[in-house]
């Protein structure tokens, strides 16, 4: 389903554009909407449909593979944070589906420095917050035996 | 034209899995470094999770006991037919459930049986999620991480040391918006620009070309950045062809491992199970147990040649419950969009019938079961010395790291591999600062001139080509990026082991093929852009090409079928341990234009039995 955008509710604020992966949501110089400029490079990720606050994109499935006829439709929330899919067949069956998206809210992560009550180094093999983030209560596993000769298959 | 300088101490090239880990990681070891991004889309939707996943792929749940580093190195030694870097696999095994559970700490949703408080297992290896927000999860920690991601700008070359050449000193790249180009001064570079898609024709033609299963924008820096820098690479004649489901390109992991779904040909019969037939060319590899992805793929193929096809997959046995339907829908939905409404659209309801699986068109990664890429440095307590020059994940090239589909050796990395594999790398880089206190930079002004002349020449050729014709796209002064594409994805498909030929190639064939790689090669200086969009496009086709060649070079070397299911060498149809169970690690020389390629030896360095 390459994106197309639906003239009357495009706001020109260039979300799309802003995110789109393959850059391809562009504006059109002339009535300063969007447009799906290459098609056939479009992954149907969706990222522009979900992005667009006017709900402006939609999505008709490849034409070489699909069918006139099914519309999908997704709602992302990321205050709920849920994802909603109503999909209608091409025969008018429909279908739909409810996800969780996250468990925390958007921007609650934290980065913080390694210090030196850490208790690790540059020079050890652990990684930030290891090994307490490996939950098994131990060190770092290391192997039980090497063996460095070379040629050695 | 405007031109930018982004001075950095860390400069991350690819803002996906691996760069984001590489960000995040660098970060809490370099509380006052500068470190930079570079990312040619947007971070919060950018690379191969850019849609979303449904299954984290590598985690070993070490906190139940579940499995060790040790069974994870033997799993992977096996489904790559025995050549793997087992100190990069180890090191990956023993940090990727801890960077799992920092996933979970951010707020990635995994599902977890209510009973045992376990994460529910798709497979050994793998856990499902709710992983529609995987991608921007990860960024939101990268954007706290880094000082500055520069976005939309597409690097297309990396810059070495003037005064010391196997020193890395940086890259250069053009904004995609405005247009300007952008010289990126950096003391230690991570490179983490992913896979590469469309070097082989995909099966999906007209407005679906972009369906590929691996995602469209993996464009192969992650591989021609470190070859045309003087890198040395390994394993880049392995090739990812991953069962889908026909044409939506839908993954079959969760089918198989999770839903039970089962998989016949058009008999019915299961046919994944028929050792006998594999032990007359590939001996005792055949009773690995799994069975090897690609052998699992050679069985499917032989099916079809045989005229036993369509396969089938029987998801209508699959889908009992109302659960189970939501986690087959869900799979897709938060994966492979398409897939679903490609449902919709031919009305198949897959509770009530089956679809087709067929094998796809080669990939080049090193993230999934495949594991080309650039040859890195392993660990220091666990790395023999001739698979250790530097620090951890480093290239042959001093300062220039590498993760996740650029780093090579490892393979079945996936999403959280590749974050944890970035974090390895992002640790690194600071030790090697730390450890190199007072290096200087320095950029050669007529290195970088002419790098800036050579990115934008395509406006030119452009420019000067349309005018000689009235419209349209046919001219004979330049060559469009996608009907380059075309043309190369037209070379690997027929010579390089692709569809058209079920996967099969010989020497004289390669011959061949690199005849007209080369002629394709002298073609791209006259690429046209008609646009910036176009001149990303370009670039993209560059890198492309270059990742191209070395698939050949490392195919036509390699004189044996390692890896049936994935590619045949028709001239050297078998398994030849005696001769071939090593390592091919080439090196291109951008002065001479010259590629040297040898043999390593593989170690089995872990005592697992
Ligand atoms: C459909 C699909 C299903 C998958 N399923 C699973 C699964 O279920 N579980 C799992 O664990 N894994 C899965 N994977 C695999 C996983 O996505 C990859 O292993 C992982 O993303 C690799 O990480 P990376 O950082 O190397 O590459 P990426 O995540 O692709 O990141 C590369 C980054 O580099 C940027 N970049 C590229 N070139 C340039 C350039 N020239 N200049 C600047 N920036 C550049 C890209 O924009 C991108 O941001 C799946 C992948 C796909 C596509
Ligand atoms: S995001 Fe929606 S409203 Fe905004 S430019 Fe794009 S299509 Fe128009
Ligand atoms: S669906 Fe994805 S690739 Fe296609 S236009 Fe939208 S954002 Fe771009």
């Amino acid at each position: 389903m390459p994106t197309f955008v639906v003239e009357a509710r495009c706001k020109n604020n260039q979300k799309c554009v802003e995110i789109c992966p393959s850059d391809i949501m562009q504006m059109d110089p002339d009535i300063n909407k969007a447009y799906n400029v290459e098609p056939d490079m479009c992954w149907e990720c969706l990222s522009c449909v979900k992005a667009c606050p006017e709900r402006a994109i939609e999505v008709r499935p490849y034409a070489d593979i699909s069918p006139l006829g099914s519309e999908i439709s997704v709602v992302r929330d990321d205050k709920a944070n849920t994802i909603k899919w109503d999909i209608k067949y091409r025969d008018s069956r429909k279908k739909q589906f409810e996800f969780q998206i996250r468990t925390t809210p958007w921007d609650s992560i934290a980065v913080n420095p390694v210090t030196s009550k850490d208790n690790i180094s540059l020079d050890d093999q652990e990684l930030s917050r290891e090994p307490e983030m490996l939950l098994t209560g131990k060190e770092l596993p290391k192997p039980n035996a090497l063996n460095l000769k070379a040629g050695a298959v | 034209m405007q031109v930018r300088n982004v001075e950095s101490d860390v400069l991350i090239i690819g803002g996906g899995m691996a760069g984001c880990g590489a960000a995040y990681e660098a970060r809490t070891w370099g509380k006052d470094l500068k470190i930079v991004i570079a990312e040619k889309a947007n971070i919060d939707r950018s690379g191969a999770v850019a849609m979303g996943l449904s299954a984290i792929n590598t985690y070993l749940g070490m906190r139940w006991g579940e499995n060790t580093p040790e069974d994870f190195v033997n799993y992977v030694k096996g489904d790559l037919m025995g050549l793997v870097r087992e100190d990069l696999v180890y090191d990956v095994a023993r940090h990727v459930d801890s960077s799992v559970h920092l996933l979970e700490e951010w707020g990635l949703p995994i599902m977890k049986d209510e009973k045992t408080g376990k994460y529910v297992r798709e497979g050994k290896w793998q856990i499902l999620i709710h992983g529609e927000s995987y991608k921007p999860i990860v960024a939101e920690a990268a954007k706290k991480a880094a000082s500055e991601i520069v976005s939309r700008v597409m690097i297309t070359h990396l810059i070495t040391d003037s005064q010391d050449k196997n020193r890395i000193a940086g890259a250069v790249g053009f904004d995609v918006r405005d247009g300007s180009f952008i010289i990126f001064k950096a003391k230690a570079v991570v490179l983490a620009s992913g896979g590469a898609t469309h070097i082989f024709r995909p099966r999906s033609v007209g407005e679906g070309w972009g369906r590929t299963w691996y995602s469209p924008w993996s464009t192969g820096s992650g591989y021609a950045l470190p070859i045309e820098a003087g890198a040395k690479m390994v394993q880049m004649e392995i090739r990812l062809v991953p069962t889908r489901f026909k044409d939506g390109y839908g993954p079959v992991g969760s089918w198989f491992l999770y839903l039970k779904s089962k998989a016949t040909n058009v008999n019915g019969e299961t046919y994944d199970t028929n050792r006998d037939r594999l032990r007359a060319n590939y001996g005792a590899y055949a009773d690995a147990k799994p069975m090897p992805t690609c052998m699992r793929n050679h069985l499917m193929m032989e099916e079809i040649k045989e005229g036993r096809s369509p396969i089938l997959m029987h998801t209508q046995d699959a889908l009992d419950t109302r659960e189970k339907e939501e986690a087959g829908w869900e799979d897709f939905l938060d994966m492979t969009v398409s897939q679903a409404m490609l449902w919709a659209s031919q009305n198949t309801d897959p509770k009530e019938r089956w679809s087709e699986l067929v094998p796809t068109e080669p990939y080049i990664m090193g993230s999934h079961a495949v594991n080309a890429g650039a040859w890195v440095s392993g660990p220091e307590d666990l790395a023999p010395e001739e698979y250790q020059w530097g620090w951890n994940r480093m290239t042959t090239i001093a300062g220039l790291f590498a993760a996740g589909d650029a780093a090579g050796g490892a393979g079945h990395k996936f999403s959280s591999g590749s974050f944890a594999e970035g974090r390895i790398a992002g640790k690194a880089a600071v030790k090697f600062l730390h450890d190199n206190s007072g290096l200087r930079t320095n950029l050669d002004k007529e290195v970088i001139e002419a790098r800036k002349n050579e990115i934008f020449q395509p406006l030119e050729n452009y420019q000067l080509g349309k005018q000689f014709i009235t419209r349209g796209s046919v001219s004979p002064y330049y060559l469009y990026p996608n009907q380059g594409l075309k043309r190369l994805e037209k070379i690997m498909d027929e010579y390089g082991g692709g569809i058209t030929s079920f996967y099969s190639t010989n020497s004289t064939g390669l011959g061949r093929g690199m005849e007209l790689l080369d002629m394709l090669k002298e073609d791209l200086s006259l690429l046209g852009a008609e646009d910036l969009h176009q001149l990303q496009r370009a670039w993209e086709l560059n890198h492309r090409v270059i990742t191209a060649e070395s698939v050949m070079r490392h195919t036509l070397f390699r004189e044996e079928t390692r890896w049936p299911g994935y590619y045949y060498r028709t001239d050297h149809p078998k398994i030849d341990d005696a001769n071939w169970k090593v390592f091919v690690v080439s090196k291109f020389d951008r002065n001479s234009g010259n590629w040297s390629l040898e043999k390593v030896p593989v170690y089995n360095i872990l005592r697992t039995e």
